[in-house]
């Protein structure tokens, strides 16, 4: 090493003045450097950004695509519910209705029947009351005569006297009932 | 520092103690003499600091790059943080998504520099090779070479010539004046700058690192320059990150610089 003379007389004293040996090695040092990034390395990782950068972007559009696709199924859910809800409103009101007709249908069936059932006991109840006041009449007739002639002690047999006899006493009778409860308990 | 020292030391005198004198720093401790010569080959140390940077560029974005993976882990992380920063802060904002393609040449540009720069901070080599002009000067011809080329292929020799010389937006009786000044700064100046800023930014830190590390390693004696000593190790240890910032800040420039150049070169600047 000659160092310590070259302190004192410097190889060199401008520092703009290029050595060429200097230059073309610093050169070749960057173009190395350059040609392996731009053939060798970074192709592979712009590559694989753009993958990147891709598959996030993939990703977020498949999320939304699912989004999309769930809350229109949502829509149709609330749809049918919606239209469910609104088919059991109306069939309720349907059936409401339905069983407050029939309801109605039976009572007035129900009453008709009473008043026919009614109507039949009153017809029967008049019919029998009929026959009893018939049989009543054709008794008390005979009784009466009966008695009146064991009474009289001579036989009322002629038809046509018992008749009328019987007949105006049953009149007398009848009209006396039809009479005021006044004028028979002032008698 | 060390190459000073070790050329102290080869004369016997290392110290103020043995009666040296202190060695300031100068333009000479930019030149080495070569750690080995093949002809009229010479290897010095420069250049083993450029080979270095080289491996050491090629070495880390192979580790990242070689087998990229969609979900990054390791170094690939670092290395798509260091391409991005170059893609998202230089080449886009300059070039636009459209200027893509080159990524790689600024990509190259970017950590050649900043690694050449960093040396300047290693202990032991402690030299950024960037100190030395043929460097930057070598990346400024590309550069220069590249812009000039593109834009006479993108806007021809007439147009390409208009753009460099006329300044949008100049009212015409202006132009007798500005447009040879243009012309001069587009197409001389800007090389020059481009490479000088580079080189004297390296060549100004290495020289403040070396004036406080010597004053560390000269006045560290048994007497009140020890206060000295001291006081000029804390501010060597400021102005290294300091350098640090630079070293970064001027890889940064040039690279953004020569993607504002090459932008110019497509289309005319608006």
């Amino acid at each position: 090493m000659h160092y310590h003379l070259a302190l004192v007389t410097p190889p060199q004293s401008e520092p703009l003045v290029p050595s060429w040996t200097e230059v073309i090695w610093g050169g070749i040092a960057f173009l190395i450097v350059f040609v392996v990034l731009w053939r060798v390395l970074l192709p592979r990782i712009t590559k694989v950004l753009a993958e990147r950068t891709d598959a996030i972007a993939g990703g977020i559009e498949r999320a939304d695509r699912a989004e999309k696709e769930a809350q229109r199924l949502a829509e149709q859910y609330r749809n049918q519910l919606e239209t469910a809800r609104h088919d059991a409103a109306r069939m309720r009101e349907e059936s409401k209705e339905e069983g407050a007709r029939i309801i109605a249908q039976m009572r007035e069936q129900a009453q008709a029947e009473a008043a026919r059932i009614m109507q039949t006991a009153q017809a029967q109840i008049a019919a029998d009351r009929q026959q009893a006041v018939a049989s009543l009449r054709a008794e008390v007739g005979t009784l009466a005569v009966e008695l009146a002639s064991k009474i009289v002690g001579e036989s009322l047999a002629d038809e046509a006297r018992q008749s009328r006899v019987v007949d105006r006493f049953l009149a007398e009778l009848e009209a006396s009932e039809g009479e005021p409860s006044g004028a028979r308990s002032s008698a | 520092m060390n190459h000073v020292v070790v050329a102290q030391a080869a004369s016997g005198c290392d110290h103020v103690l043995h009666g040296c004198p202190y060695p300031s720093p100068s333009i000479t401790d930019f030149y080495f003499s070569p750690l080995f010569t093949i002809g009229h080959f010479q290897f010095d140390k420069p250049m083993l600091l450029v080979l270095l940077s080289t491996l050491i560029v090629l070495g880390f974005f192979w580790a990242a790059f070689r087998k990229p993976q969609l979900v990054p882990r390791g170094i690939q992380n670092i290395g798509e943080l260091g391409i991005l920063f170059v893609r998202d802060q230089i080449l886009r904002p300059q070039l636009g998504k459209k200027g893509d393609n080159w990524l790689p040449f600024l990509s190259a540009l970017f950590f050649f520099i900043w690694i050449n720069n960093i040396w300047g901070v290693i202990p032991i080599l402690y030299f950024p090779a960037t100190s030395r002009f043929e460097y930057p000067a070598i990346l400024t011809a590309m550069v220069w070479v590249l812009y000039m080329g593109i834009g006479i292929w993108k806007q021809g020799p007439l147009g390409y010539l208009r753009t460099l010389s006329v300044p949008s937006g100049a009212p015409w009786w202006i132009l007798p004046l500005l447009a040879p000044i243009d012309f001069l700064s587009n197409v001389f100046i800007r090389p020059f700058t481009l490479s000088v800023r580079l080189w004297a930014n390296m060549l100004a830190g290495h020289v403040l690192l070396l004036v406080f590390a010597l004053a560390t390693w000269y006045l560290l004696t048994w007497s009140y320059e020890l206060v000295f000593s001291a006081v000029s190790f804390v501010v060597l240890i400021g102005l290294t990150a300091l350098e640090l910032l630079i070293q970064l800040l001027q890889a940064f420039i040039f690279t953004i610089l020569t993607a504002f150049y090459i932008s110019g070169a497509y289309e005319p600047a608006h």
